[in-house]
This record gives structure tokens, C-alpha cells and sequence, in this order.
């Protein structure tokens, strides 16, 4: 186990450069995803952290020393790949050893530790097949055997449970989660998808364009997106976001509807933007809303309903009850707390709460 | 115990019934139209075209010397003699030999270098890579007859001439060869030379026990083709050896059709003794051909 460090990490392809100066502290045993969407530069990062890629600028240490030119060997540390990369003329037992070539252990002692590894796993019983005669589950469960027979000071995962159909890859989170409780190794987990960041993470980091946009746990990231893009990228449905004026009055939104607001503009008026989360947007009585709209469509979820609401010209997302949802085409009031509410502004997207 | 005993004649009588089935034909309408019937005629004038030299060269071993100009496929007095006097012949078993040692040592050779080179030109980004590739393609457009020429010469002056070494080393590696492998390599994903990478191998060990593996059917097929080249070379070997003792298979059969007249049942003896290394050959390695690429290790 050990602690790792990125310190103005930056990546060149040729003279386009795809990551500008990262700084990250991760603590040892702690579980950190990167979450971006395609291109934002976070496999590269993870790459960076494995050796596979030559670092540009900057230093990586992975305890207190600077491994940027070390071989992926040297770096004590494993991989688990999107397509699980086991060979598939050896059989698990053989995956699952292959990390061990290298390890200075007897022969009985790796056979034990295989054993042992895959005991963990649940995979003590399939140890003489091949690949081909396991399922998705089964192989992504070897590669990260063989990731974990080592017992490296930090597990790297290039987005694993991608290739996994939706109910395996809940199933597998869980056992990745568990795992880590378990043996408790530094992880960095690279996924686009939020669900899982949000999940299995002890802190997220969100990447957008080679830059990381914030760092935070999952909570953080959730109640207090620092930019806009935060704010959207993570959860589901995303954040509605409503164009508004902030002037010395408070807020004027786009529509002409007044919100109070305990900030206002001491200079001249700008343009902002006002988050708000959909479940966090509710019906409510016409006494108390804040805007009305008409319903577009309407999505049953069981344990609530999804509103679409057509709010002069803008679609938002409203959260209603899973029990009598109002029809499609009826009029709608909603509302939600001023504590839940969210204010960007508009030109840099930077939160102003 | 009966109850098995009776699942298993049911088996039985199904097995059985399908295969009266399959006897009577099947009673499911198949649409055979006439371009179906062109198809097939083709294709069995293309077998008989090439299983016909096979058959009279098989039939033709089995008879005597009179009969030989006597085209019926079937001899009338069939003979093992043939066999018996080139097998005794001495020579023919040392260009027998000759033979096998020259296939087998380019075919090693060539599988071993083609790869490894193939892998290089796929899987590394060097400098000059492009031009290395294209250097060693380009020399697939040169026929084999102009190269003989500075072969010989090289030979000549390293003192190669009339030995196997001689006979050997334009084959040790064949451009063909790196192009099949390189292009076969490029559907190995980088991933698992990667995780090899963190699983703590050297490059060497990388290439030889994770992507090797992963290429056999490749392997395979390259082995054939440079097998049957170097056992069928006939060009090459006539020009650099001299004398009988170093004769390859092919040279040396030339050898029963110059003394005096052609003596044709002794010719095709030999031929059909020296197909047979080549069947072997392909018995061995066709299997990792039709096998075909499995890449189960990753998500398809």
C-alpha cells in the first residue's frame, strides 16, 4: 500500500498537449475514480500513473518515490484493462499466476497465494478452465485476480465493468467496493460513467478537456458542483439549468419570474445561471411556485415519476410522485427550497454560492 | 439400470432414424436451381483437374516400365518394384535427407525471424519504421530467378557453393513471411502486451509467451508455406550444389530422367515418396489453421 502523487502532470502528443498540469495527493488506502467524459484525458492520466505513457512535465510518485522513469514493472503496481486482457490460451489458475513469474516465491507458495487469490474471488472452482468457457463476470473477475495476486501498492481499473451488461456490473461495483474494504489498497479507478463514481468513490476527481474540475467526495461533488459542468456531469437526469439575470434586486429569470435571493449584484447587473436538480424541483401548490409550465412527457419510475416541463421555450425536469403522476399536457407548479438552489455564472460556468 | 438401458436404445432408434433420413434425402424443400448445378460441375472439374496428376503419378509408381505409356489409371500388373530400387538406391534417401534438413531448418528458422521481426514492425513506434517495412515488401517484387544471380555470386564468395548452408540461406527469412506476421500481430490488442508489461516481463518474454500464442494459426500457416517452398525449391538448389551427395529431393528426381532416357515409373516413385513429408506437414499444422483465431481473453 502506498500513497500516490501527481504534481503538475501535464501530457504532450507531438505539440498537442492533452493534460495541463494535474495536481492530485492520493492517500494511501484511499478509493479515488476519475470521471470525465470521452477524451477528457483521464485514461491517459491513469496510463501515465502505470508507466505505459512517457510523462511530458511534471512528477509522479507513488509512495515517497518519483516513478516517472521507471519501467510499469518497477512501479509495484497493477492493472485491470477495459477488456480484461487475459490470455485466452492459459487457463485461470495460469492468469491468474502470471503476475507472479517475476516474484521471488517458491513454487508451492505462488500455487497457495493463487489459490488463495481466487478463493477471494470466488473463482476457486473454475481454476483449470479456459477463458472461453467463463462469462463476462467470470473473466473481468480473473483480470482483477491477477491484478490483485501481487498485492501491489496501487490498483489501477481503465474503466473494467464498461464491457459488463447493467445488472453485472452493479453486481460487480459491490465487489470491487467490497474488496477494497477488504484488502484496502490504494485504487484509482477511471469510468465516464457518474453511477459508478459516485458509488464506489472515497473522492471523486471530474476531468473535462485535460483539467481537473474538482475534487471532492461524492456528496461534495453532488451538493456543491463548483462549475457548471460539475453540476451537469454528475447526477441523473442532470441539473436544469435556467438562464436569469442577477441586478441589485436579486434574480430575474429568463421568463420574467422574480426568485428571491440572498445575493444580489452589487455591481451592474450580469448574466447567471440558476441550477436546479430535479428531484429537488417538485409540484407544488400555485401559492408557493416559483414557475409553471405545461407536462410534455412523463416518465414513471415507480418510486417517482420524471416530469418534462415545458417552461416558455425551456424543457426542465421535475420529480413527482410514483403514485398519481399528473397527465401529459396538464398544467404544472413547481417549486423547490432556496437551499437546494444553485447560481453559475453564465459567461465563466464558476459557481456563485 | 433398465432406465438407461432404454434412454440409450431410444438414442439409438434416433440416431438410426435420422440417418434414414439422411439416406432417402431430406424431404424439406431445397431450392436447387441451375446455377447451383453450374456450381458443383466446376467444382468437380476443378477437383478432377487437380487430383488427375496425383492419381497417374500414384498409379504410375505401381507399373512396370512397358506399361508406363499405357494411360489406364488402374495398372495391370502392379509392382512394388519401383519402390524397392530408389529406396535402395542410396542416393535417394541422402537427397531425401538433404531435403528434410533444408525445409525444416528455413521453415524454424523463417517462422522464428519472420515473427519476430513482424512484431517489431507492428508493435513498436521507432523512427525509420515505415521505411524498414516498405524496404523489406519491396524486395517481394523481385523475381526469385534475378536474385539467383547475386546469390551465387555472395555464395561463391564465402565459399557456400555445394553445401546445405548454401542451399539454406536465402530462406532463412522471407519478406512474405514478416508482411503475414506483422499483419497478423496488428490483431493482437495492445492491451495484453501492456498488462504483460505490468505484469513485470521483458519485451523478448512479452513476444514469446503472450503474443506468439495468440498468432499460432498465423504460425502455422507460414510454416506450410515455407515448407512446401523450400521442399519443392528447385531453381536454387540445382544452381549451388554440384555434386550428387548434396542434391536436394526435387534435383536429384531430374537426375532419373537424364541418364539415359526418361525413365518416367522412377520419377513418380520418387515423387510420391517426397509428397509425403509435405502431407505430414500439413496434417500437423492445419488443425491451428481451421481452429481459427479464438480471442475469448477479450470481450468480442
Amino acid at each position: 500500500m502506498a500513497s500516490l502523487a501527481l504534481k503538475n502532470l501535464v501530457k504532450r502528443y507531438g505539440k498537442t498537449e492533452v493534460l495541463h498540469g494535474i495536481d492530485l495527493e492520493v492517500e494511501d488506502g484511499e478509493f479515488v475514480v476519475f470521471v470525465g467524459p470521452s477524451g477528457c484525458g483521464k485514461s491517459t492520466t491513469l496510463r501515465m500513473i502505470a508507466g505505459l505513457e512517457d510523462v511530458s512535465a511534471g512528477e509522479i510518485s507513488i509512495g515517497d518515490q518519483v516513478v516517472n522513469n521507471l519501467e510499469p514493472k518497477q512501479r509495484n503496481i497493477a492493472m485491470v484493462f477495459q477488456n480484461y486482457a487475459i490470455y485466452p490460451h492459459m487457463s485461470v489458475r495460469k492468469n491468474i499466476g502470471f503476475g507472479l513469474r517475476t516474484a521471488k516465491l517458491s513454487k508451492a507458495a505462488k500455487a497457495e497465494r493463487i489459490v488463495e487469490v481466487a478463493t477471494l474471488l470466488g473463482m476457486e472452482d473454475y481454476l483449470d478452465r479456459k477463458p472461453n468457457a467463463l462469462s463476462g463476470g467470470q473473466r473481468q473477475r480473473v483480470a482483477i485476480g491477477r491484478a490483485l495476486v501481487r498485492d501491489p501498492a496501487v490498483f489501477l481499473f481503465d474503466e473494467p465493468l464498461s464491457n459488463l451488461d447493467a445488472q453485472l456490473r452493479t453486481q460487480m461495483r459491490l465487489e470491487i467496493k467490497k474488496l477494497h474494504q477488504r484488502v484496502g489498497t490504494t485504487i484509482v479507478f477511471v469510468t465516464h460513467d457518474q453511477v459508478e463514481a459516485m458509488t464506489m468513490a472515497d473522492r471523486i476527481v471530474i476531468m473535462k478537456d485535460g483539467y481537473i474540475q474538482q475534487v471532492g467526495t461524492p456528496a461534495e461533488a453532488y451538493h456543491n458542483p463548483v462549475n457548471t459542468f460539475v453540476a451537469q456531469f454528475i447526477g441523473a437526469p442532470s441539473m436544469n439549468m435556467l438562464p436569469g439575470v442577477l441586478d441589485d434586486q436579486g434574480l430575474n429569470l429568463w421568463n420574467g419570474v422574480r426568485v428571491a435571493w440572498n445575493l444580489a449584484s452589487s455591481g451592474p447587473s450580469h448574466e447567471v445561471i440558476l441550477g436546479v436538480r430535479p428531484e429537488d424541483l417538485k409540484p407544488v401548490a400555485q401559492s408557493q411556485a416559483m414557475l409553471q409550465g405545461t407536462i410534455s412527457v412523463v416518465e414513471p419510475l415507480g418510486s417517482e415519476t420524471l416530469l418534462y416541463v415545458d417552461i416558455d421555450g425551456i424543457e426542465v425536469i421535475a420529480s413527482g410522485p410514483g403514485r398519481h403522476a399528473p397527465e401529459p399536457g396538464s398544467q404544472i407548479y413547481l417549486g423547490a427550497a432556496t437551499d437546494t438552489l444553485h447560481l453559475f455564472d453564465k459567461e465563466s460556468g464558476v459557481a456563485l454560492k | 439400470m433398465s432406465a438407461k438401458l432404454s434412454d440409450s436404445n431410444i438414442n439409438d432408434l434416433e440416431v438410426q432414424a435420422s440417418a434414414e433420413a439422411l439416406l432417402r434425402g431430406s424431404t424439406a424443400p431445397v431450392k436447387r436451381n441451375w446455377a447451383q448445378y453450374v456450381r458443383w460441375l466446376l467444382l468437380f472439374a476443378g477437383g478432377i483437374l487437380m487430383v488427375m496428376p496425383l492419381a497417374y503419378m500414384m498409379s504410375t509408381s505401381f507399373k512396370f516400365p512397358f506399361e508406363v505409356y499405357n494411360l489406364n489409371l488402374v495398372p495391370e500388373e502392379p509392382t512394388l518394384e519401383n519402390y524397392t530400387y530408389v529406396l535402395e538406391d542410396g542416393r535417394f534417401l541422402q537427397w531425401f535427407f538433404n531435403s528434410l534438413i533444408v525445409a525444416t531448418l528455413t521453415t524454424v528458422s523463417s517462422v522464428f525471424f519472420d515473427a519476430l521481426v513482424g512484431y517489431t514492425l507492428c508493435k513498436y513506434r521507432f523512427p525509420g519504421r515505415y521505411v524498414v517495412f516498405i524496404a523489406i515488401l519491396s524486395t517481394l517484387m523481385i523475381p526469385t530467378e534475378m536474385l539467383v544471380i547475386p546469390w551465387y555470386l555472395m555464395s561463391q564468395q564465402f565459399g557456400w557453393l555445394d553445401t546445405t548452408w548454401g542451399i539454406m540461406f536465402p530462406g532463412l527469412m522471407t519478406a512474405f513471411g514478416v508482411f503475414l506476421m506483422k499483419q497478423f500481430f496488428e490483431t493482437v490488442p495492445d492491451d495484453f502486451i501492456e498488462a504483460a508489461r505490468i505484469d513485470g516481463l521483458n519485451e523478448l518474454e512479452i513476444w514469446w509467451s503472450v503474443a506468439m500464442p495468440l498468432v499460432k494459426p498465423a504460425l502455422a500457416a507460414l510454416a506450410i508455406f515455407v515448407f512446401l517452398g523450400n521442399w519443392t525449391a528447385f531453381i536454387w538448389p540445382l544452381i549451388v550444389t554440384t555434386s550428387q551427395d548434396m542434391y536436394t529431393l526435387p534435383v536429384g528426381l531430374t537426375t532419373f530422367s537424364v541418364e539415359q532416357a526418361v525413365e518416367w515409373e522412377l520419377v513418380m516413385t520418387g515423387a510420391a515418396i517426397s509428397v509425403l513429408p509435405t502431407l505430414i506437414v500439413f496434417l500437423v499444422f492445419q488443425r491451428f489453421i481451421i481452429r481459427g483465431v479464438v480471442m475469448a481473453g477479450l470481450k468480442g
